[in-house]
């Protein structure tokens, strides 16, 4: 199984998700932003977190426009699998493979902490080792994770259970608690926490492990 | 030529940060101010005889996100 990391300038979780998709046992490729065609036979394409663009005129909005996005936007399209951590679920939603945006945290503060979580749904690739409604333990660290969508697409979301995770004490003010979603054929998925920095008992928490853990198989089968 | 660009929240998107100003100028001591948003203006210097019809397609492909963000184009 192979797997792209996407690289911005300001991305600062591309090693990290690297790591994470490594220990899974996929083949990952780092590829940088300027390029225009991801590396052939692909399973996985990751948009990593961090500052992509300084966060200049929206979080994601340049990202979404870099010459990589219209090949990414096209895996999508093609069936493969996306996965956006923070800052990529927020380029996500700026280039449209996923409804609804990322709006200021009510609080207006950076929040940078480990929070619970409850898994929504484990139809999909990336939840199919959790049990549905576990509650784990996920760090976060985001200034603009306030998920937002007109109230058709919010109820759309649960209807198709569409929705990946919630959180258990919303810490930002989005709506519905929503953590993280899926696209419509559920290959895609956005999330705001950070599965990969709670992959290793080294992080001080193995919540995210099963995300990876499953994922070579998961991505087999597919 | 140059355009003048308004980025603003729809009506109805929660605006923290405009909350924020609206409690600060309560603390300040203006009283009656009963709603702030904040949005963002963008000056554009282009060519001249651009098409307004070309800054609106800027603005729907990258200068707002009309999911949340309504625009109006102002040639000056």
């Amino acid at each position: 199984m192979r797997a792209a990391v996407i690289v911005f300038p300001g991305s600062n979780c591309d090693r990290d998700m690297a790591t994470a998709l490594t220990a899974a046992g996929l083949d990952v490729t780092m590829v940088w932003h300027k390029d225009t065609d991801l590396p052939a036979g692909l399973d996985l394409v990751a948009l990593p977190g961090g500052f992509s663009f300084g966060d200049y005129l929206r979080c994601g909005a340049i990202a979404a426009n870099s010459p990589i996005c219209r090949s990414v936007k096209a895996h999508a399209e093609r069936g493969g699998f996306v996965l956006g951590v923070c800052n990529g679920f927020q380029i996500l939603t700026e280039t449209g493979l996923l409804p609804g945006a990322l709006l200021r945290n009510a609080g207006l503060k950076y929040i940078c902490r480990t929070t619970p979580l409850s898994v929504a749904t484990t139809d999909s690739v990336y939840t199919s080792a959790y049990e549905k409604g576990a509650q784990i333990s996920i760090p976060i660290a985001h200034h603009d994770g306030n998920y937002t969508a007109d109230a058709d697409t919010v109820a759309r979301l649960q209807g198709e259970d569409r929705v990946a995770f919630t959180y258990a004490e919303n810490p930002n003010g989005s709506m519905s608690d929503i953590a993280g979603v899926l696209s419509a054929n559920r290959r895609v998925l956005g999330m705001m926490p950070h599965p990969e920095r709670a992959a290793d008992e080294r992080h001080g928490g193995t919540d995210g492990a099963p995300f990876f853990a499953h994922l070579t198989q998961a991505l087999s089968d597919a | 030529m140059k355009a003048r660009v308004h980025v603003m929240l729809k009506d109805g998107v929660l605006d923290p940060q405009g909350e924020a100003v609206r409690h600060a100028l309560g603390s300040l001591g203006f009283e009656g101010v009963d709603k702030v948003r904040q949005g963002k203006v963008i000056e554009l210097d282009l060519a001249d005889g651009t098409p307004e019809e070309t800054v609106r397609e800027m603005c729907e492909k990258l200068l707002a996100n009309t999911v949340i963000e309504r625009f109006d184009i102002e040639l000056v």
